[in-house]
Formats: structure tokens, C-alpha cells, sequence
């Protein structure tokens, strides 16, 4: 694991701010988890629903390393990128809820968050199907003469999905300015990586494509945003494609129906211990960056959003029953068979 | 007016367009450097270079996806399946992901591609490269299905496909790539979703689409030479299907017959006898009649074929049964 090493020699290249907007981020996205799983709990978030606990590091390190016309695409597992990159968190909540108000006017949901404003490109629930299109953003920005790239998370359980292998052809031939990041999270749903294939060191299987290929300690936000950094200057100096394999873990189960009891609880403490939040905390400490107390005020800040955003979503009204035959086609007055 | 092939017609339509808006490419397997499989393409790459005239590997799931990634971001592909049998692998990517994009992102992205190449039998080639999807296609909201009969309708209509903002699938036929009709030079656009009266008539009304509307007219002339006046409905677009202007014609014949290359069950076919049945009931003088392929693979043995495969034959027939 070489650019390990290197992380640790480098790190303390970033600024105060960043540690700040890193804590202040990853606070966010765990806080609106938490409180979108209790809102599922009280069904008023319905269908399924990813958590990105535990997974913070890998939003937030790769947002402080791009650029805010770079395009995102993602999985599912949704909520976490678009809070790192700046999406209101209140249209977020207002999808899980269904509302009119929420990022897709409530036809996503939770799996399918897309903000344009943000360049977020969706969440996407065919486990796979994201791949493709993240080399094919990338591809219009080529073709147009862009330097902006395309960063495209995939979990571990897509990288055995023929989309994958294709992809990563094309991309590697063509050199397109396009960041591949599987989030190994050890498991899909209840499958752990070695129950899936004999090449379990992930960041390999871009090797086969003479593609740079990279493992990266994603419990570190800092380790993740060097990672990422290197990838986009090779991307944007037409070097094409990178393959990161950003070690993670998620603390919850798959969705909010599984109890997880496929691995151990001492696993889920040794991964806690690592925590991507309380490293950032105590390095904001230890660099005297910030007070016990401005944390804490960042805390209640991030815990006020949150509130103000369910608050948003309870407020909302749902879709009107109209809106159905809306945004199916661009061309306004599509003719539906409707009877 | 002057005459060029089907492949002709659609290579016209694809080249104008690119000189117009240099957002449009091609993309597929063969399309460059070979010219086309089929040689729609041919002399593309040398007009236009290799960033716009894209040679593929054999990934049509991959680069599917990445044709609708790019038409998320900005640009117009034009992605050719050598043949729509070779779609099924990329199926996922244009269902799942193409005909979807525009809904789940509440408006956000819509997605302007054209999927085209040939569909349905084209000669002895067996089960595998023998199908019709059109049904399948048309089937899924979000998408928009087009399959010209001739060289005219196909470059008005590809025209047409390109500049839409939604996701077009464009079907072909090798056996019609040859065929040679009038079509103008420059521009010009036939709106998707309207059909066409290809020979106009009063007893009996023959609804089809792309190649073997030629079985439809072929039928026609026949019956003409004994005094039934059939009129011969062109859908050309299967999504959105005109339906006004068959019940229009089902008012003026009171007889329909439908002539599709597909399976039967839920077929084309299938869709415009409901409707039919549903808001021109009065109408009908008869039970609506339908030729379809038979209901089962087409085998590679001429004398199966001719079994599976609608005919003039199986037309009329149809027709004597609804003129009773
Ligand atoms: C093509 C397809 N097959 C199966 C599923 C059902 N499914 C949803 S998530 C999932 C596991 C994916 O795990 P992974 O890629 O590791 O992502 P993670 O959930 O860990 O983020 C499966 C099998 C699906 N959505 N799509
Ligand atoms: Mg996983």
C-alpha cells in the first residue's frame, strides 16, 4: 500500500479550513443518517434506504480534492455525496419523504438523488449500471475539450458485474479523464468480498487494464483526498482513467431491513476505532484547529440542519397526483396511452 | 426526384446533422475504420475523424452506457447496433438507464440519443439473428420506438430522432439497406409518432411497419387486381403509435388486418386490435385479423422459414377472412 506511506509523510499539508469543512461534513452526513434511519423507523421514509455510517470519509475526501465542475455519479448508497458537495439538505430529506420539494420531486427516492445543481449525476440502483455512464460523462468532457473529470463510486459487490470490465476497457483505451472509486465496505448486502471471487485485492482488477490502480485507507479523509488528487491531475493531464480502491466500512446493516448477523460485532468495534469522524475531531484538537467548544458548536449547527431539514420534508406537500405523467420525456405533451 | 439506397438515406441523415451540430457522433462496432457492417457509415470517419466516428470494442453494454452517460452530459450520440439481437446485452443500460434517467431525476436529465441499427430476419441466419424487438422497445415508457419502410421516411425520420431530446431506438433491416427510393437532398423532418397512408383505399385497411409493410403493399396490388381497394396504413413509429389514424381508416373500411414481422403475443398487433376494439368497435364489420410471425424461433432451413415468416399468401388470406 504504498501511497499509505505517503499519506502519512504528507499529511499535514491541509489547511485548518479543510479539516473544518471535512469535520463539519462528515458531522452532517452522519447526523442526517442517523436521523434518516430513526425516520425510517417511524415509517415516514419508506422503500429501501442505504446508510452511509462509516462511509463519511470517502464523500468528504474526495470533495475537497475536485472542483466544482467536476461530475459525480454514484450507487444507491446516495445521501452521503450530495451533502459533502453542498445539496440542500432539506431537498435531500424531502425525497426520502417522497415530497414534491426533494431533489427528484419525490419520483427517486432514496435511491435516486440527482442534483444538477451540484453536478451530482444520480444514484443509481441497478448495482453496476452507474459504471458505463460515469465513462461516458467523462467522455463529453473530452469531447467537448474540457478539464473537468467524472468521479464514479461503485461498491465492492460491482466490481463482479460484466459493466465494470467493459467499462474499464474503454476507459483505459480512450484515456478518458474518469476516477473509478469502489468503495469496499467488505460486504455486498450479506456477501463479504472473498465469498465473490479468488481476486479479493479489488484495486488489482484494474491491472488487467493497464490502468494506475490504487488500495486507499478510506477511514482517513486525508488519505482519501491525496489518493483522489493524484487521480484528477492524471485525468486532467490525459493520462485517463484511475482505479482507487477506497477501504471502507459501513457501520449499519446493507439497507434498514438487514441485521447484519453476518459478521461479527468485534469487527464492527475494530472498524469504529478507526472512526473517520473521531480522527478528524482529534487531529482538529491535537493542531489546535478548533476548541472543544467550536466543536461543539459545529455539532449543534449540523444537528439544527438536520432538524430544519426534516422539518422542511414534514412541511412539504407530496407530489400532486399530475406531476405523474410529468418529466417522463422531455418532449412536453407526450401522448400516454391514459385510460 | 432523384433515387438512393435505404443506406444511403440514413448516411445523409446521420452527415447533416453532425456537420450541423458538432454534439452528434456515432459510436459502435465497425462503424469506422470497415465503413459499417452494413456500410451505412461509410466515409464517415474519413469526413469526420476518429473523435466523432468511434469504433467500439464488442461491448454493447458498456458502450451503451457510456452513450447515455455522454447524452447525460451534453452530447447527442448516435451508438449503431450491428443488429438489435446484439442489444439484449445492453438492454439493461437503455431500460434501466436511458428510458429512466429523465423520471428519477425529477427533469433534471433527460437523455437525446438515437440507439439504431437492423432489426428482425434477414435471410437464413437462424434463431439468434432473426428477432424482432420493436414490441419490446415500444413496451417501455421513457423510450421512443421508429421503424421506417423506406429510404424516404428513413432519413426524415432519423433526422427527426437526432434532434429529439428523448431516447430514440431506430430500426433497421439488412434486407432493406439496398433499396432504393426518391429522397431530396438537404433537410427535412417527418415528426416521430405519425403514421402514413401508403396507398390509400375503401374495403379493408392493412396496418405495418418497417420491411414487411412491403408484404402489406405487395398484398394490396394483388388485391386490387380483384377489385378490393385496401388501404395500407405505415405506422412508422411504434412509440408513440398513431392510433388516430387507424381508427380513421377502420371508420372509412370497416375491416383491419395487421401485418407484423414479430411474435404474436404481445405484440404490436395485439396493442392496435385492443384499441381498435376499444374505440372503433362500431366500426368493424368483422373480427379483426392479424399475420404475425408464427410463434416460434425462426430456424435456418428455407422451406421452415416460408412456414414462420408473414407472406403475401397469409395475407390475403386474412383479408378474404375479414371481407366475408
Ligand atoms: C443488477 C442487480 N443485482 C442485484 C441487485 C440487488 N442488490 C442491491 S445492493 C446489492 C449489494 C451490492 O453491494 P455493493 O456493490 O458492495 O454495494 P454496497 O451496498 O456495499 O454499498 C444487491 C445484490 C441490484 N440492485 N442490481
Ligand atoms: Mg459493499
Amino acid at each position: 500500500m504504498a501511497n499509505l506511506k505517503e499519506t502519512t509523510k504528507t499529511k499535514n499539508k491541509f489547511t485548518k479550513e479543510t479539516y473544518l469543512f471535512w469535520y463539519e461534513k462528515m458531522q452532517l452526513m452522519r447526523k442526517f443518517e442517523e436521523k434518516a434511519g430513526q425516520l425510517y423507523g417511524q415509517q415516514k421514509i419508506k422503500g429501501f434506504c442505504h446508510l452511509y455510517i462509516g462511509q463519511e470519509a470517502c464523500a468528504a475526501g474526495a470533495a475537497t480534492a475536485l472542483t466544482k465542475d467536476d461530475k459525480w455519479i454514484t450507487a444507491y448508497r446516495d445521501h452521503g455525496i450530495p451533502l459533502a458537495l453542498g445539496s440542500d439538505p432539506g431537498a435531500v430529506m424531502a425525497e426520502l419523504y417522497g415530497k414534491i420539494t426533494g431533489s427528484s420531486k419525490g419520483k427517486g427516492g432514496s435511491m435516486h438523488i440527482f442534483d444538477k445543481s451540484v453536478n451530482f449525476l444520480g444514484g443509481h440502483g441497478i448495482v453496476g449500471g452507474q459504471i458505463p455512464l460515469g465513462a461516458g460523462i467523462a467522455f463529453a468532457e473530452k469531447y467537448k475539450g474540457t478539464k473537468n473529470l467524472c468521479i464514479c463510486f461503485m461498491g465492492d459487490g460491482a466490481v463482479r458485474q460484466g459493466s465494470f470490465h467493459e467499462t474499464l476497457n474503454m476507459a483505459m483505451l480512450w484515456k478518458l479523464p474518469v476516477i473509478f472509486v469502489i468503495e469496499n465496505n467488505g460486504y455486498a448486502m450479506g456477501t463479504s468480498v472473498k465469498r465473490t471471487s479468488n481476486v479479493i485485492e479489488l484495486y488489482t482488477l484494474g491491472e488487467s487494464y493497464d490502468m494506475p490502480s490504487f488500495p486507499v485507507d478510506a477511514m482517513s479523509v486525508e488519505a482519501v483526498h491525496i489518493a483522489v488528487e493524484e487521480a484528477a491531475e492524471r485525468a486532467r493531464s490525459g493520462q485517463g482513467p484511475t482505479l482507487l480502491e477506497f477501504r471502507t466500512y459501513r457501520y449499519k446493516g446493507h439497507s434498514m431491513s438487514d441485521p447484519a448477523k453476518y459478521r461479527t460485532k468485534e469487527e464492527v468495534e475494530e472498524y469504529k476505532m478507526k472512526d473517520p469522524i473521531e480522527q478528524v475531531k482529534r487531529k482538529l484538537m491535537e493542531l489546535k484547529y478548533a476548541t472543544q467548544e467550536q466543536i461543539e458548536a459545529i455539532d449543534l449547527t449540523v444537528k439544527e440542519t438536520v432538524e430544519a431539514a426534516v422539518r422542511f420534508a414534514e412541511e412539504s406537500p407530496f407530489p400532486d397526483p399530475s406531476e405523474a405523467f410529468k418529466d417522463v420525456y422531455a418532449e412536453e405533451g407526450y401522448p400516454f396511452i391514459d385510460e | 426526384m432523384r433515387e438512393i439506397q435505404f443506406r444511403e438515406a440514413l448516411r445523409e441523415a446521420m452527415v447533416e446533422e453532425m456537420r450541423r451540430d458538432k454534439n452528434v457522433f456515432l459510436m459502435g462496432e465497425e462503424v469506422a475504420e470497415y465503413n459499417g457492417a452494413y456500410k451505412v457509415s461509410q466515409g464517415m470517419l474519413d469526413e469526420f475523424g476518429p473523435d466523432r466516428v468511434i469504433d467500439t470494442p464488442i461491448a454493447e453494454l458498456g458502450f451503451a452506457g457510456i452513450g447515455i452517460g455522454a447524452a447525460m452530459n451534453g452530447l447527442r450520440p448516435i451508438v449503431e447496433f450491428m443488429t438489435f439481437n446484439f442489444s439484449l446485452v445492453a438492454i439493461d443500460q437503455i431500460i434501466n438507464g436511458a428510458a429512466k434517467m429523465m423520471y428519477m431525476s425529477g427533469g433534471q436529465y433527460n437523455v437525446p440519443i438515437v440507439f439504431r441499427g437492423p432489426t428482425g430476419n434477414a435471410g437464413q441466419l437462424s434463431s439468434q439473428h432473426s428477432q424482432n424487438f420493436e414490441n419490446w422497445y415500444a413496451n417501455c415508457p421513457g423510450l421512443k420506438v421508429v421503424v421506417p419502410s423506406n429510404p424516404y421516411d428513413a432519413k426524415g425520420l432519423l433526422i427527426s430522432s437526432i434532434r429529439d431530446n428523448d431516447p430514440v431506438i431506430f430500426m433497421e433491416s439488412e434486407l432493406m439497406y439496398g433499396d432504393k427510393g426518391p429522397v431530396p437532398e438537404g433537410e427535412y423532418l417527418i415528426p416521430i409518432g405519425v403514421a402514413d397512408i401508403k396507398r390509400a383505399g375503401t374495403d379493408v385497411t392493412l396496418v405495418s411497419f418497417g420491411k414487411i409493410l412491403k408484404v402489406a403493399m405487395a398484398a394490396a396490388a394483388e388485391l386490387e387486381k380483384e377489385g378490393i381497394s385496401a388501404e395500407v396504413v405505415d405506422l412508422r413509429t411504434v412509440r408513440p403509435i398513431d392510433y388516430k389514424a387507424v381508427v380513421e381508416s377502420v371508420k372509412k373500411t370497416n375491416r383491419l388486418v395487421i401485418v407484423e414481422e414479430a411474435w404474436p403475443l404481445a405484440s404490436i398487433s395485439s396493442e392496435i386490435a385492443y384499441h381498435v376494439q376499444r374505440y372503433a368497435f362500431d366500426y368493424l364489420d368483422a373480427p379483426i385479423q392479424r399475420v404475425t410471425s408464427k410463434d416460434l424461433p425462426l430456424p435456418y432451413a428455407p422451406t421452415l422459414i416460408e412456414v414462420i415468416l408473414p407472406n403475401v399468401k397469409r395475407t390475403l388470406q386474412a383479408v378474404k377472412t375479414v371481407m366475408l
